[in-house]
């Protein structure tokens, strides 16, 4: 057990993964352009997939690891159909500013 | 050694994200987001999950990052056409995320974590443990994401086609 000194306590893990997740919030909150969103939302998604793979990891189980590799899977769906949607978006009124797109707001 | 390389690539992580958000030019963000991606593969590897660090390098940094590069190439985005929210709603967004960290943070702290074996169990995230499973137990959820893939496929292509008048 001397070398387990030198390892990293799953809590760091926690505080990273949560300050990851604050940080893809705030990016959400703080942007206009809709792909700086889609962005952020990645990064709110890896700040899981990071958590899911510690704790995957320290408990020996290896089902959180094939749930992070389903997330990847959607994310790559996600993005795909996202990208496409805001192409479609910005041809037809020429800007990806999502304050622009308020016909459906109140 | 592993403390160490704990706190690089955090380090690099969190600033490379904070950039993400940040920075004007759209470019820089794609940019600095690949970085993010790749020290969380870092993460990844450190925590002996192999399998993973290579499925995120290709799926995110392969796949993902080259999509939005090409969007907003495509676009021609750049910081002029990147108009500021107003000083109230930056505040606001400051303090909403920042008490959503306080308050997940306090979370953390309140919770007892259950037995986890101290150093990690090392074989769980090779190629051969985690196929096993995806081949075995997650066999239809795995045949399934392909048909996912295909809508999105054809999603994709549906959206982002001209429409002919």
């Amino acid at each position: 057990m001397e070398q387990a000194a030198h390892l990293v306590p799953l809590n760091w893990y926690l505080f990273l993964s949560t300050f990851l997740f604050c940080i893809g919030v705030m990016g959400v909150l703080f942007r206009r352009n809709a792909i700086i969103i889609l962005m952020c939302i990645e990064l709110m998604l890896n700040s899981v997939n990071l958590l899911l793979v510690a704790f995957s990891a320290y408990s020996g189980n290896s089902d959180g690891q094939v749930f992070v590799f389903f997330i990847m899977v959607v994310a790559a769906a996600e993005v795909a159909v996202g990208l496409a949607l805001l192409i479609s978006i910005y041809r037809n009124i020429g800007s990806t500013d999502i304050d622009v797109l308020n016909k459906l707001k109140w | 050694m592993s403390q160490l390389l704990f706190f690089t690539l955090s380090a690099m992580t969190i600033l490379s994200a904070l950039v993400v958000v940040f920075t004007r030019k759209p470019m820089y963000s794609v940019l600095s987001l690949i970085v993010c991606f790749f020290t969380i593969a870092g993460h990844y590897i450190l925590l002996n999950a192999q399998f993973l660090a290579i499925t995120h390098i290709i799926v995110y940094a392969g796949a993902i990052m080259v999509l939005f590069l090409f969007t907003v190439m495509l676009l021609n985005l750049n910081a002029d056409s990147d108009v500021p929210k107003s000083g109230k709603l930056r505040i606001a967004a400051t303090i909403t995320a920042g008490m959503l960290f306080v308050t997940l943070l306090a979370s953390i702290k309140s919770t007892t974590l259950g037995d986890f074996a101290f150093p990690p169990a090392s074989d769980k995230g090779l190629v051969q443990h985690v196929g096993q499973r995806l081949f075995t137990d997650y066999l239809l959820p795995f045949e399934i994401s392909s048909i996912l893939f295909l809508s999105a496929m054809i999603g994709a292509v549906v959206l982002a086609k001209k429409e002919k008048h």
